[in-house]
């Protein structure tokens, strides 16, 4: 697995703002690769860069110094419209606070990423977005608005908007933060079984718990990769789903 | 991106958001309609003066004395018209088709308990052609036979105020103790272009009213029709030329003013038009009122789906695609505002000139215009908010709550 080339390469990424008259060093030089298959979470307090990293690996900011390759493709240098031709083509985000239009029924909301990619005739585009909401177990909400869904029902259709383009990465930013535990196992859940189906995933979290379910944990500190360690006990959370207790007990 | 899926993603937004939108279409509705409206109303009045003005006589020409004045001071005596200058036109003159002198008197014209304030005004056969009276019964008094004669040929509304049982011919009207017989009434001409009664007439030959009531020799006014549409100012120029002639007239200054139909129609069109641009102008500051109104909705769109921007661009949208969004909601906001106004601006012009029997038409140029201005506005307005909203941060505008 190791032997093949890396879907992504970070190469002594450096990246710095400036605040006034200080400059604030956010990354100071990572290196890591991420191979296709792999579920990768990067750990980190606040103020250790993780956020700076993400939006890096995610195209949304571009590194002060330092080489990015997406997919074989050099990434640093890119301006801002070939950056989001990338984002549209090759990343898929699911954030913290799921991001879901409102008013916006969960089927549209999941074709919203193919309408940017005008290579995909509409009958297409919801063609794969009810293949996409299908895998991540809502194909009896499609029609439904966000404010009729619960919390982990908009995650799971922010997953589903995140998996229509067929990206080479699946970047999640603290995903299952606003979620109680049982739903960040179900989370979870869907996440390991796309990964099982050999999506590349990378998840930016601070709980340790969430970094168990994954393969490979890399952790930030200061702007730099203190640890990146393969997983050898990567946890089941369908397992650790079953093994909480019920919620009408929680409840009690 | 396919304009078409824009113009879906802006019409989801503004469906999404449908006071907001209808409020913002409104602002436009109003300046469209108001636009519309007042165009249509000022072409109206345009064509209505101009039938007005025809109907008072085709190619009409009249002639009366230059006073000279000075800051309100009469400076010499001026030249009076006479008997004499209608017959040296009328014999000279090859531009003109008819002539016929204006002298008139004031009062009261009394047929037993009846009066009616009528002007007399004295005039000879040719004025009826001139300002396109017709006979309805009886004759038109004729110039020769009928000199100084004691008869007269009146109009409609005198008919009606003086003889409400009908039938005037041959009976007299005392006017100022004179008795003039009815020897002929007038087809109805209805009101004129400002509200005068063309139908309140009685016509006398001007030597009756000259000899009988004013004794004087002297003539008010000189009517006139060139002999049809074009010739005005060479008819114009024949006269002049006759009257200075009679007179040997060497001064610089002309000895009488001469109007035609054409200059009247001018300067009165000309007014109507002034007014009517003043009210367009104003019309059209409600319109550009309305177009500050969606660049205001844009701008608190832009800010309140920050986020949506964020997200839009997270997941692949340009800027571009972003600024040709927010620009096709603020074109469509006001093209459906130009829609709508132009209709109810229609309708408004309709109604009014159904209900309030005012002259309005509404003109092809004035919807192609609006439609245009509309168009332009939507764009004009939209632009820096969509703008600003292309050039957001990814990044920020996801953080923004």
């Amino acid at each position: 697995m190791q032997a093949e080339n890396p879907i992504l390469s970070i190469q002594d990424i450096r990246r710095d703002f400036k605040m006034g008259d200080e400059t604030v060093h956010a990354l100071r030089g990572v290196n890591f690769d991420i191979h296709s298959g792999e579920f990768v979470t990067i750990m980190g307090t606040s103020g250790s860069g993780k956020s700076t990293m993400l939006n890096i690996l995610g195209c949304m900011d571009r590194p002060t110094s330092g080489h990015y390759i997406l997919d074989g493709e050099h990434t640093e240098k890119l301006k801002r419209d070939a950056l989001a031709r990338i984002r549209s083509k090759k990343i898929g985000f699911v954030f913290q606070s799921y991001n879901l239009l409102n008013r916006t029924t969960a089927i549209e909301n999941v074709e919203l990423p193919l309408l940017y990619n005008s290579s995909v005739s509409a009958s297409e585009r919801h063609r794969r977005a009810v293949e996409a909401l299908e895998r991540v177990g809502l194909a009896d909400r499609m029609n439904h608005l966000p404010n009729q869904l619960s919390g982990g029902q908009q995650q799971r259709v922010a997953i589903a908007r995140a998996l229509v383009n067929d990206p080479v990465i699946i970047l999640a930013d603290e995903a299952t933060g606003n979620l109680d535990t049982r739903t960040s196992y179900e989370i979870m859940m869907i996440f390991q079984e796309l990964n099982r189906q050999g999506k590349t995933i990378a998840f930016v979290t601070h709980e340790p718990d969430i970094a168990t379910f994954s393969g490979r944990t890399i952790t930030l500190r200061d702007g730099l990769i203190k640890k990146d360690v393969i997983n050898e006990n990567v946890q089941d959370a369908k397992a650790a789903f079953e093994a909480l207790p019920p919620p009408e007990m929680i409840d009690d | 991106m396919a304009p078409l899926t824009l113009a879906k993603i802006a019409i989801r937004a503004l469906l999404r958001n449908r006071m907001r939108t209808f409020l913002s279409v409104l602002g436009i509705v109003i300046g469209v309609a108001a636009v519309i409206a007042m165009v249509a109303m000022g072409e109206g009045s345009r064509i209505s003066i101009k039938e007005q003005m025809t109907s008072m006589g085709s190619n009409a020409i009249i002639i009366m004395p230059n006073r000279d004045r000075r800051g309100g001071v009469q400076m010499e005596s001026s030249e009076m018209l006479e008997e004499a200058d209608v017959i040296a036109i009328r014999e000279q003159a090859t531009y003109i088709d008819g002539v016929s002198p204006m002298v008139s008197v004031s009062g009261q014209a009394i047929v037993g308990n009846n009066n009616s304030p009528t002007t007399l005004s004295g005039i000879s056969a040719d004025y009826l052609k001139i300002r396109n009276y017709e006979i309805e019964d009886g004759v038109m008094f004729d110039d020769e036979a009928d000199r100084m004669a004691k008869v007269c040929v009146i109009g409609q509304s005198v008919v009606k105020n003086l003889f409400p049982e009908g039938d005037p011919i041959g009976k007299t009207i005392r006017y100022k103790s004179i008795p003039l017989k009815v020897i002929g009434t007038l087809k109805a001409k209805g009101s004129g272009d400002f509200g005068q009664d063309n139908d309140d007439v009685i016509f006398t030959p001007y030597q009756t009213v000259m000899r009988r009531f004013s004794a004087t020799t002297n003539i008010r006014q000189i009517f006139a029709n060139s002999i049809g549409e074009g010739y005005a100012e060479k008819a114009t120029e024949e006269i002049m030329g006759i009257l200075k002639e009679r007179r040997s007239w060497t001064r610089p200054t002309d000895p009488f003013r001469v109007f035609t139909q054409e200059e009247m129609i001018q300067t009165i069109t000309s007014t109507s038009d002034l007014i009517s641009l003043v009210l367009t102008i104003i019309a059209g500051i409600s319109l550009f009122v309305g177009g500050i109104g969606i660049m205001n909705i844009m701008y608190v769109s832009v800010t309140e789906r920050t986020k949506e921007i964020g997200l839009r661009m997270a997941i692949g949208a340009c800027g571009r695609d972003i600024m040709f969004q927010f620009l096709f909601e603020s074109v469509i906001i006001s093209l459906l505002g130009g829609v709508i106004g132009i209709t109810l601006g229609i309708a408004a012009s309709e109604i009014v000139k159904a209900f309030f029997n005012m002259p309005m038409s509404v003109s092809v140029t004035s919807v192609i215009v609006s439609f245009a201005v509309c168009f332009v506005t939507g764009v004009f307005f939209g632009w820096y908010p969509a703008r600003k909203a292309s050039r957001l941060d990814p990044i920020e505008a996801l953080r923004f709550e």
